[in-house]
Order: C-alpha cells, then structure tokens, then sequence
C-alpha cells in the first residue's frame, strides 16, 4: 500500500519536470503570458502599419497589387503644391487648436475645481461634447456654419452687426477658422476633465502654506498649481496633439478638404487620394509622412516636460 | 512678535457648531499649546488665527489688531503644517525662500536669512535636495526653517510631530523648545498629545468639545485641575476615578460605592450626599503593611518604575510605585493613600470640589 502510493505520486511528477523546469524560469513564464498580448499586437497594430509602410513603396491602385518602386512616390509628394499645403495646414491646425484647447481647458479646469454650486452638474456637462459621435457633432456644426440658415449669421444679422451672411466655410480664411473653432469646441472637455483630475492631486495644504507665505491668487497659480501640473499637462497635451494632427472626421463632415483643398490634411488628403482617388500608394505615402510629426511632439513631450528631477525623488 | 487674543470665537459648519465661544490671551513671546481629543476644535482654532477659516463670530486679534477681516498673508503669521506642506517642486533652500522671493527680495538678502535659519536647523547640507530625498525628520525641519526665515508675529504648529516615530518626536520636541527659546517668537501650537504639551508649553489650554476646559500653566493643570476632563486628560497614567460619596459622619472618609473607606482632606460641608467622584493620580500612593487592602491584577516593571494595576473593593486602580514590587498577581497587598493629594469632583457636573 505504501509501495503503491509512493509510485502513483512519482510518476506525474516526472511527467511534470519539463513544464516544472519551464516554470521555474521566470523568463520562460513572462515570455509565455506575453503571447496573447504580443499576437494581438502582430494582428492588429504592427500588420497594418507595416502594410501601410510597405504600400507607401509601391504603386498599389484599389483592385490592383502595386510593385515596389522606391521612393518615387515621396519625390512626387514633394514637388505637389497641394501635398504641401496639407503639411501646413495640419501644422497650423494642430498649433492654434491645441494651443486653444489647453488655455481653455485649463482655465475651465480651474473654475471646476473651485467650491461651485451644482459643481458635479457642471462637470459631468463638460463631457457632453467629447461624448457625443463626432459625426454628430459635426452635423450640427455643419448646419451652425450653413451659408444660409447659420445661426450665427442669423443672429449676428437680427442684431444688426452684419447686413449679409457669413461665408463660413466657403472663404479658405472662414473655413480654416471654422473648423479649428469646431475642434476646439470638442476637444476641451478631454483636457479639462483630464487637467481638472490632476488639479484635485495638488494637496489643498500646498496652496494654504503659499497663501500665509504672502502669495497672491496669480503667484499661487503660477509658482504651485503650475510647476506642479506640469507633469499632467505634458501627458494631456501629447494626447491632444496626437488627436488633433490626427483628426479626419470633422474636417471630412465639414469641408471634405474644401474649398479648393484649403482645409486638407494630411490625414483627409491622405484618404482622399488613397481611397476615393483610387491611388493607394500615394495616399499611404501621405499618411507615413505624417509619422515624423508624431514622433517629434512625443519625444518632445518625453523629454521635455515629463521628466522632472523632482519627481524621482531617491538620488540625485 | 505680538500678543495674540480670541474674544468670545465662535465658528459653525452649516448649522454644527465646532468652536462654542472661546477666550484665549497668549502674551507676547508666551509657548502656548492648544491640547485636546481629536474633534474638539483645536485645529480649526488654528486655522482661523492663521486666516484658512473664516469666523462666524467674535474677534481674533494679533498684536492688538483685529484680524478677522485680513487674509491669511496679511498676518505675518508663519505655520508649520502637520504634512510639512513643502513645495515638491522646489529645493529645500527655494522652500525656505520663497515667502522672501514672493516679496521680490534680492539674492543677498535671502541667502543671508536662509543661510543662519539652515544652520540652526543642521539644514545647510541638504539645501539643494528635493523634499522627496529627505527623512520625515528632515521635512520637519525645512517645514520649521521656512517659518524661521519669514520672522513672522506668530508661529502656528498644527500637530507638527504627529507623523514622526517616537524617537524622533522626542528629539523635535526639545528641538522645538530651545528654538522658541531662541527666537522667542509667540508660538500656538496644536497637538493631541498631552505629554507633548506638557513638556513643551509656557500654557496649555484644554480644549473639549469646542469650549476651553482650563487654561494654565502645565504643573497647575496637573495639580489643580478644574474639573474631570482635564484632570483625565492630564497626567500619564490617567488619574483613577472611582464613583462613591462622603460618609455622612465623616468629611474625611470616601465610601465607594462597593464600601471601601478612602481617605480625604477637608472636604466642604456641601460636598455630603452629593454623588461624587474620587479622583487619585497613580503617583499618590504607596505600599505599607496595613493599609487598604488591594488585590494586585496586573504587575508592569519598567525598571526605573513600577506600574501595578489593583482591584481595591470592585474598581480597578492604577499606581506607579518607585520601589521594585516582587507581588504576585492574586496577591494582596496594602495600599497607602496620600490623603492630601486626592481630588473630589462632582460627579454631576463634573467640577472640582476639593
């Protein structure tokens, strides 16, 4: 009996001691529960870059296998007008949204994280505009911008202040105006919810020590809330950089790149030539261009902003 | 420096009262620590002498003026924060400056404030770390030099050695005495810690429930307490309560209420037939053979000290004894009363009677 229990143990166990020698590395384990991470990584992330990459070298149309040729389609970008103006308009974009966005979105951060009455009403109505569908905000936009039946043309006029309506999205000038207006308008809560968070992680003790070492409202803002928002601003912003220099759907709703390719960009021109222009290869070259950019205000962001010696504490 | 007084201070959170009308007057120069159970308002008085809460009524005045219109920085009050509240983002030597580069004063001027305020504090090798890189002692320290350089009216402590480990607090705790020694600024300090502000303090107020209990130096509160609260709140161990009356024939003689007689000096004819309570501090008595039988229960040799926990008749009492004890717990022995040194409160109203 005691023979035959100590066989029956012995036997699995032998069996187990590949899996457990496997299991004893560490490395071997982590590398194995990486797996299913790393195959949808492969699937869904580094495939379609890589084909994207790879169809800005060919001369792929739809319905037809381009062959490799090269750097010719970035030679051809690089002499077209349009291809540029595209580049310019999506810096300009980014810029003046972005730049618009942080200084409301911080400024409406500020006023939440006072004591306001109904101040959880107020917040969660913040995030209406970033909830809806950007389709649907569009539309609505699309309609406030009508050459004809514009609110704002309407009102503007009722008032007296203009005698006819505004072009808005007719005129180069108005529609690049009009549509950062838009941008703007949904990207805000994202950086105020987000910068509002990071405001509710400044201990209230920070800025009573600041207020009896005699700093007014401004120099509390500027030498606590600031410096120490710092690290967020830096994250929040990279993302609505990335978002904005990235934005197809509002500008496609509102313009399609119009009028006369005024309001392109990259990523609109991209699908524009790619998809209903039929030139695959040419519109993946577009959108590869755009890679630099994003790249850039990320590594800027990293190194620049996020890392701050006081943050790490331990050694210096 | 300046004199520091609350007149009739009344504070309410919505409808909930916390501070019920407080008079305090702390003399120029004067250590005074604000002591008592966590809620009984001690924090928020600070808090409303340093402007971060508004007063619902009566007037705080600092240096004869009334401040209860001013803003925290209009002052000149400098505080030290139970969480240090030190700049993160800043060097230890840009926290102790920074009320002075608020002000837009220039570079000579601060480090000739901030150098000899970091040498008193032991500070000068550390002013260019991050307050991330300094012991929980250390902050303590840059949280007290940034006061020092402000040369403020009045420090405030609220409860500054609260998140230091016992040692430590020790250490701080003489530290802080012989800095105030030093600078002999006003000081208001606030802790829950008894021992702290008897060792510390020029005058303690007791603060129960939104109202001062007593106010006094440490040794008066100790021997003459005002009523219950301070006399248990004061003294480690606790003075021994123990619920009885006077005999009906002898003022000098406390029955119990399970009949053990307690010796008690003059205590007023009033006192007969009122339900009383008999107040004695461990301290107060000693072993003799022959006195009131006491049943030992717990034995605690500290080595320079004995405390034993007792059962005389039902109640349990606690002594500290400064001779070395070999009773047994279940062993009884006699306990001798110091009759001059016990207190008789009201059991009602809490008072001291005698």
């Amino acid at each position: 009996m005691k023979k035959g229990t100590s066989m029956t143990v012995t036997s699995p166990a032998k069996q187990a001691s590949a899996f457990g020698a496997m299991a004893r590395s560490n490395t071997a384990v982590g590398l194995f529960f990486m797996l299913p991470a790393a195959v949808f990584l492969l699937c869904f992330l580094t495939y379609p870059l890589g084909l994207g990459v790879w169809l800005g070298f060919t001369d792929a149309t739809i319905g037809r296998d381009g062959i490799f040729i090269g750097l010719e389609n970035y030679q051809a970008l690089a002499g077209d007008s349009v291809f540029w103006m595209a580049v310019s308009n999506t810096i300009f974009y980014t810029l003046i949204a972005s730049i618009l966005k942080f200084i409301l979105g911080l400024w409406l951060a500020l006023i939440l994280n006072e004591h306001l009455p109904f101040k959880t009403f107020f917040r969660a109505i913040i995030l209406l505009p970033w909830v809806v569908p950007t389709v649907l905000s569009a539309l609505a936009f699309w309609w406030i911008y009508d050459a004809q039946f514009s609110i704002i043309s309407w009102s503007l006029m009722e008032l007296g202040w203009i005698s006819g309506p505004i072009n808005f999205l007719g005129d180069p000038n108005n529609a690049r105006a009009s549509v950062i207006a838009a941008n703007v308008w949904r990207g805000i809560p994202f950086v105020a919810i987000s910068l509002l968070a990071g405001l509710q992680t400044i201990p209230q003790s920070l800025h009573e020590a600041a207020s009896l070492d005699g700093a007014t409202g401004w120099q509390r803002f500027r030498y606590i809330t600031l410096p120490m928002l710092t690290p967020i601003i830096a994250v929040v912003m990279t993302f609505s950089v990335l978002f904005t220099f990235t934005d197809f759907q509002l500008i496609y709703v509102l313009t399609k790149g119009g009028p006369v390719n005024a309001t392109h960009l990259m990523a609109t021109l991209s699908f524009q030539r790619g998809i209903p222009g039929g030139q695959l290869g040419e519109g993946a070259a577009i959108a590869v261009a755009m890679i630099p950019f994003l790249l850039a205000s990320i590594l800027f962001s990293f190194f620049g902003l996020q890392r701050r010696k006081w943050q790490q504490g331990g050694q210096d | 420096m300046a004199s520091v007084e609350f007149a009739n201070v009344r504070k309410s959170f919505g409808t909930h009262p916390v501070i019920k009308g407080v008079d305090i007057e702390i003399a120029d120069g004067e250590f005074v620590i604000l002591v008592g159970p966590s809620g009984c308002g001690k924090s928020t008085l600070l808090r409303m002498l340093a402007g971060l809460e508004n007063i619902s009524a009566g007037e705080i005045r600092i240096g004869g003026q009334v401040v209860n219109g001013l803003a925290p920085k209009e002052r000149d009050i400098a505080m030290v924060f139970q969480n240090y509240a030190l700049y993160p983002h800043m060097t230890v030597a840009d926290n102790m400056a920074f009320s002075l580069t608020l002000k837009g004063a220039a570079k000579s001027e601060i480090e000739k404030r901030v150098k000899p305020a970091a040498e008193i504090l032991g500070l000068s090798h550390l002013l260019d770390r991050f307050p991330r890189q300094l012991s929980g002692g250390q902050r303590q320290r840059v949280a007290m030099g940034r006061a020092i350089v402000r040369d403020p009216q009045v420090f405030l402590f609220d409860e500054p050695l609260s998140n230091l480990d016992a040692k430590l607090r020790v250490a701080m705790r003489a530290e802080i005495k012989e800095l105030h020694q030093r600078l002999k600024t006003t000081t208001v300090y606030v802790t829950h810690d008894q021992i702290e502000a008897m060792t510390m303090a020029d005058k303690i107020v007791v603060m129960h429930d939104g109202i001062v209990e007593q106010i006094g130096a440490p040794l008066e509160l100790y021997d003459q307490p005002a009523n219950l609260f301070v006399a248990s709140f004061i003294g480690s161990p606790a003075m021994n309560m123990i619920k009885g009356r006077l005999d009906p024939n002898d003022t000098q003689k406390f029955v119990t209420e399970k009949g053990v007689v307690l010796p008690v000096a003059k205590a007023p004819e009033s006192a007969k037939g009122l339900a009383l309570i008999y107040g004695l501090r461990p301290e107060h008595m000693t072993i003799a053979a022959g006195g009131i039988p006491a049943e030992v229960v717990v034995i605690e040799p500290t080595g320079s000290e004995t405390q034993m926990i007792m059962r005389v008749g039902g109640d349990l009492v606690t002594g500290v004894f400064h001779q070395r004890i070999s009773a047994r717990p279940g062993e009884v022995v006699g306990l001798s009363i110091h009759a001059e040194s016990t207190y008789l409160f009201d059991a009602e109203t809490g008072k001291r009677l005698v």
